[in-house]
């Protein structure tokens, strides 16, 4: 994969004053009786590469849901510009992984949601070749989905998505269980589609491997609790608010790394020297 | 040469209703199957027993009885698990067991004649008409014209409703279309194997295509093919041995889904995974 995105580090962000593609104000919302996200309040503007950082559990894949309006809102309102085409990629964990599908097939998908078969032909069948060779998937292109390695799944979903076209695409957990070369390749392409003009939203809990990366954060524990550059966001301060745990923070050329507190101590105390004793 | 029992116009009609219905259970519970709507199958056959004795006791055919009845209880399933925030595996089972419970009561109360029951509970495929025939053709081809017209789309949905409500695909309608055709389907096929068995035919086929092939447009016409092959070759050894129709084309769905398992081995088990798993 070509990558654009200078050691690994994606920028910068548009100017503020493009248009918004979505925009909360004081959403709450979530599933049956339990409220799963309380008064949020965030702007996606156009040509964002937004990550939303935040401990299992803490509503990213939820917020995500309601940026693309899939989930009830209760309180609050979401004004989205709906003339962008969205691609949305979800959790690997909730993919059937057993579909009788293969790689080809599935990228074909979107192509295809209006005409009576997967087989694609001309410029489209074009596209998804292209894209599953850009994804290193050519290989394993009439595998079954079941059948690929975590990383090549991820890619094949990746694949779906850059297939339909969008103007936003919005990502959950996208490096999720893969290898570090597939992280790196998966940042660098996101780095690709967001110089190509398209607005990136992603989920992920990854703060070193990812999240730092990224122009723009927002801390988010059920609530908005930092929104700005990785510098900003992952703060001690921020840090112990979003995650529940106090965090220290090293500077690595300019990239913040963040460490588990209780790294600095050792969890087993180290033996006493037999010479000393 | 003897024509066997095709020389007898009842077996022949039989045959035919036998065959409909298995390749329409077959197509229909690909999706049903793939979906892991497994149980909602299981679940509207035995709730239509409620519909079916409602309308033995009316005195009106019961098919129209349970066809009602299964469309108002797959609508009802739909309706509790989403309002009320209870998963759909307890829906189906409050709906199914309150169905089951009106049958039982009404049949008790009002003295039905004993074979409605047994027709109910297990089939009377000797007992079909030119009606069953034409009810399963009509659905045969709607079932067709929906697949084929909506093949790319309704995959989309089946895979992966989340993403293909994001892209636009009307995942919402799909599945109430869906419920609505496994619930016409099970009707059409009581005929045939009764409540008792009809969820069996729903599942059986599709499971079996799947441990054979890793292809969803292969799919769609394996599933079919083993049900209605399953089905001939049922009546015949039904009427040979004098076993029940429905009970021997089941016990023959169920002998081709263990050859497909043994001989598969280790890939056809795990392309069964999940397929069991409540929707």
């Amino acid at each position: 994969m070509n990558g654009n995105a200078n050691g690994n580090r994606i920028e910068p962000q548009p100017s503020s004053s493009a248009p918004a593609w979505v925009s909360t104000r004081g959403v709450t919302a979530g599933y049956g009786s339990c409220a799963v996200l309380d008064t949020v309040d965030v702007s996606i503007r156009r040509g964002d590469f937004v990550g939303v950082v935040g401990p299992s559990g803490s509503g990213k894949s939820t917020l995500l849901k309601a940026l693309l309006g899939i989930v009830p809102v209760r309180r609050g309102t979401i004004e989205r510009d709906q003339s962008l085409r969205v691609a949305y990629v979800p959790q690997t964990e909730s993919v059937d992984w057993n579909f009788p599908l293969s790689v080809t097939q599935l990228a074909s998908m979107p192509l295809a949601r209006h005409r009576l078969t997967l087989r694609l032909a001309g410029q489209d069948r074009e596209l998804v070749t292209e894209t599953l060779a850009r994804l290193d998937l050519t290989t394993v292109a009439d595998q079954q989905i079941g059948a690929l390695s975590r990383g090549q799944q991820q890619r094949a979903f990746l694949a779906r998505a850059i297939v339909s076209r969008p103007d936003v695409y919005v990502l959950d957990e996208p490096t999720s269980g893969v290898d570090v070369r597939t992280r790196l390749d998966v940042v660098t392409l996101l780095g690709d589609l967001r110089s190509s003009g398209a607005t990136v939203v992603v989920a992920t809990h990854d703060l070193n491997g990812f999240g730092a990366r990224l122009p723009r954060l927002i801390g988010f524990n059920r609530t908005v609790i930092a929104d700005g550059p990785p510098t900003f966001v992952l703060r001690p301060y921020f840090l112990e608010r979003i995650f529940g745990s106090p965090m220290a923070v090293l500077d690595h050329g300019g990239i913040p790394v963040v460490v588990d507190h209780g790294i600095a101590q050792p969890m087993v105390p180290a033996e006493p020297h037999r010479g000393s004793e | 040469m003897t024509m066997g029992p095709l020389k007898y116009g009842f077996f022949r009609e039989g045959l035919i209703v036998v065959v409909l219905a298995a390749a329409l259970c077959g197509l229909v519970g690909v999706y049903v199957v793939l979906r892991r709507m497994s149980y909602v199958g299981h679940g509207i056959g035995h709730a239509v027993f409620g519909g079916a004795a409602f309308a033995a006791v009316c005195g009106f055919d019961y098919l129209i009885g349970a066809g009602l009845w299964g469309l108002g209880a797959a609508a009802l399933i739909g309706l509790i698990g989403r309002r009320r925030g209870l998963s759909d595996d307890v829906a189906i089972g409050v709906v199914t067991t309150a169905s089951v419970a009106v049958g039982v009561v009404l049949f008790s109360t009002f003295g039905a004649a004993r074979r409605n029951v047994d027709a109910v509970l297990f089939g009377d495929v000797l007992g079909a008409r030119r009606i069953d025939m034409v009810v399963l053709i009509t659905l045969a081809i709607a079932a067709l014209a929906v697949v084929v017209t909506q093949y790319a789309p309704l995959l989309f949905a089946t895979f992966d409703p989340v993403v293909a409500r994001v892209a636009g695909v009307p995942v919402r309608r799909f599945e109430l279309v869906l419920l609505a055709g496994v619930g016409l389907t099970v009707m059409a096929t009581m005929r045939v194997s009764g409540v008792l068995l009809v969820s069996a035919m729903l599942v059986i086929p599709p499971a079996t295509a799947r441990l054979l092939t890793d292809s969803f447009p292969r799919m769609l016409w394996i599933s079919p093919a083993i049900g209605a092959t399953a089905a001939a070759v049922g009546m015949f050894v039904s009427y040979s041995a004098d076993w029940p129709a429905g009970a021997t084309v089941v016990l023959l769905d169920a002998v081709v889904f263990a050859v497909a398992f043994v001989a598969g081995g280790a890939r056809a088990r795990r392309a069964l995974v999940g397929l069991d798993a409540h929707r």
